[in-house]
Parts: structure tokens; sequence; C-alpha cells
């Protein structure tokens, strides 16, 4: 690993300040894929920014109809959260899914969405339940958050300071993970809300996006066989070693019809 | 760059002066010559380099030295009292939990976070808990038997 600067930010506003705006500095959160890339040496900042120690961008907190997690919030904290199994049992099954005991333990929810891995699980969350994702400067829409392989809406030297989540009436998150990785080779949260369904995919495109084709077809008829009846286009899914874009396709309707048949 | 750190490792306060890339695995091995900590991929697969960090496991070749400064760490070093095996360590021994024993400082610590959840963990649990801890001796049946031997011996 090539050294870098370091810094420990203590507020939020600290961390945008040392990082200055610049595309060379990056942010420290738990640092699950920013330190294995730095020792691969495929990213090369000259300075680091930890914001894993920051107690505002800790914690969970619900209020009314939304759930809202800090950034530095890590997913054993999210799956453990006897909040968040009441609100939103799917979050914390999918944060209970990511990676291992370990990885949990130090992984955070601000740091998986801003790194935008396409096979992450969070991103499913944030657009399958149509999360808000606040930044030090504005909010931005889940479904507007994600724009390209591991590329986001964010800019150089913006901070994700929480993410907030709309209590869905119902939801759940199914996952095809690679065996040996872990990672969602596809994942798919599917929630009804009152303003209608909508089904996050993860793992299957080059980023996290909604199964419109699937949301219309459970809009109408809330049921496995209308998810599994539903033929997705593999028209820009990923192919590789791991699986087909013509299998991956297929799994989307598949996981979709489990997550209805586990709503009930 | 370079940093003054500290932090108490395994019960004793220790400080040192790092560079902002050190590994904790590096500060632990190189600078503390703990050297039970083991690393076997170094890219956070294998789990062997598993030790806690305020109480949680971690994979310290994937966590910074400087991340730690002020943290309390504890090894695999710090579980035996003198030379009574800690009672995770004892059931790993009575129940032949390895073979060549590269996995097990890992394995161990794991496990008492398994255990530290639940003292009478099932094979989900224990599968679940030991998912980033890779063992290609085993077969991994004598670990599910220490660890639920091990858990209950801790809750007791």
């Amino acid at each position: 690993m090539y050294n870098f600067d370091y810094e420990k930010a203590a507020s939020a506003d600290d961390a945008v300040k040392a990082a200055g705006g610049s595309d060379d500095v990056m942010f420290l959160a738990g640092g699950m894929t920013l330190i294995p890339t730095l020792k691969l040496r495929l990213t090369q900042p000259e300075k680091v920014v930890d914001v894993g120690g920051i107690g505002d961008m800790k914690g969970i907190s619900v209020s009314g109809d939304t759930v809202t997690i800090g950034a530095a919030t890590t997913h054993a904290d999210v799956a453990g959260s006897d909040d968040v199994k009441k609100a939103i049992p799917a979050l914390a099954k999918l944060a209970s899914l990511i990676g291992d005991q370990q990885v949990r333990n130090r992984g955070t929810i601000g740091g998986s969405i801003a790194n935008a891995d396409p096979a992450a699980d969070y991103p499913a969350a944030v657009v399958g339940l149509g999360a808000t994702v606040k930044t030090n400067k504005r909010e931005i829409a889940g479904d507007d958050f994600f724009t390209a392989m591991f590329e986001t809406a964010l800019e150089p030297g913006e901070l994700i300071t929480s993410v907030s989540f709309p209590v869905p009436e119902k939801a759940d998150y199914q996952k095809l993970a690679n065996p040996a990785s872990g990672y969602a080779m596809v994942g798919v949260m599917v929630a009804k809300t009152k303003d209608g369904v909508r089904v996050g995919v993860t793992g299957a495109g080059p980023s996290a996006f909604r199964a419109s084709a699937i949301e219309d077809a459970l809009g109408s008829d809330f049921s496995s066989d209308a998810a599994k009846g539903v033929t997705m286009s593999s028209d820009d899914l990923n192919n590789d070693l791991h699986a087909t874009a013509e299998y991956r396709a297929s799994c989307i309707s598949t996981l979709a019809a489990r997550a209805v048949k586990a709503i009930g | 760059m370079s940093h003054a750190i500290s932090m108490t490792v395994n019960g004793r306060s220790v400080s040192a002066t790092v560079e902002s890339r050190t590994l904790l695995t590096e500060f632990l091995r190189d600078n503390l010559r703990l050297t039970g900590t083991h690393v076997g991929c170094d890219t956070s697969q294998c789990g062997a380099c598993t030790v806690h960090v305020n109480g949680k496991s971690v994979k310290s070749c994937t966590m910074l030295a400087v991340q730690c400064d002020g943290a309390e760490v504890l090894t695999i070093e710090g579980l035996a009292n003198g030379e009574d095996l800690h009672p995770m360590q004892k059931a790993f021994n009575d129940h032949h939990g390895l073979q060549c024993g590269f996995c097990t400082p890992g394995m161990v610590m794991s496990a008492l976070e398994v255990a530290d959840n639940n003292s009478d963990p099932s094979d989900e649990d224990i599968a679940k808990g030991l998912a980033g801890n890779y063992c290609r001796c085993t077969g991994y049946e004598n670990i599910y038997r220490a660890v639920k031997a091990g858990a209950k011996a801790m809750g007791s």
C-alpha cells in the first residue's frame, strides 16, 4: 500500500473541510472496501479523512413513519437494531446478510452506498424503499442516487451524513448470494407502500435500479405468480463468470416472487 | 505521514509512531511481536487475522493501526490466564477443532463473539458467525462441537 495523509474528523463539518472538495481525498468509514482497494493500489488518494468516529453520524432513529440511519452506522448495528426490526424488518434482514460477522462490525451504510458496488446489498434498499440520502449540502432521492457502476450523484468532497427510509406497509429482501464472496449476484427488495409497489434490484445491472415491469404487475395483482410471470429483459444486465445476463434477468422475477411470498 | 498512537492491547497500554498505511496486523505482529494473530490471505477473506476491537470481532488485515488509536484491542494472546486456557481455547483443544492450527486464532476470536451473543448457539448461528473464517483442514465438524462446548462453558 502506498502511503497517504490521514486525518481523523471529529464532525461532519470538519471532515468536509479536511476534504476540501478535492478529487484526491477519500472518506474512510468502515474501510471494508477502501482499505482492500488501497492495498491493491487500485486507488491512490493523497489523503484519507476518517469519518468512522463521528458520533453525530452514528445511530438509528425512528420518527413517525421514517427510519433514519446515520451514515457511519455499521451493518451489525442495523441488523441488530430492535427499532429497525420493528419498523422495517426487511432492512434489518438485508443488513444481516452483508458480508460476514467481522465485515458487518466495521462496514457502514454510508460507505456502502457511496461506493456503489453493483453487487452490494444496500442499494436495493435505497432504491426499493425509496430512501432519501442526506449529505452535508443537500438531500438526494434514492431513485437519483446511483448513476452508473461505482458512480453516484455525489460530488467530490460531498459527504453522506444519513439515510432516511420511509416505513413501508410491508417489505422483504431476497438475495442470491455468490457462494464465495457473499455479494449479491442478484438481490431484490419488494416494498408495498401507500403509494404503490416498489421493486429495487441490485447485483443484476451496472447499478441498482427499479424493476418497473414487476412493479406494474404487482400493482394490479400482488401475488408471487404475478412477479414470476414477468419476463425481465437481459439488455444491459451484467454478464460475467458468475452468471449470464439472461440468468440474472430470470433471477429478478424469481427473487421478487419469493419476496412477495415472504410478505404474504 | 506518521502518527503517534496509543491503545490498550490485551490489557496493556501501548504507544507507538506508525505510518498512515500501517495495518493493525502489522502493528500487532511486527511492533508488538504478537504473532498469534495470523495473516492468511491478506484480502479480508479468510479471517485468520481476526481480533477484537472495542469488543467486536474485526479482520485486522483490513483495519489501519491509526484507526485503533484509543481503542481496546484483544488478541488470541490475551485469552489464557497463564497456563489456564480460556474456556473457548480449552473447547477447541478438547474437541480437536483444528488440524494444522493456522486458522485457529481467528476461529477462536470469532467464536467468542458467537458465544457473547448466545450461550447455546445452533449450528446455523455458528455457521453465520464463522462465515468469515476459513479452515482448509477440518471440514468444520469439530469446530462446531468446540464452539458449542466453549459457548456453554463461557455461559456457566
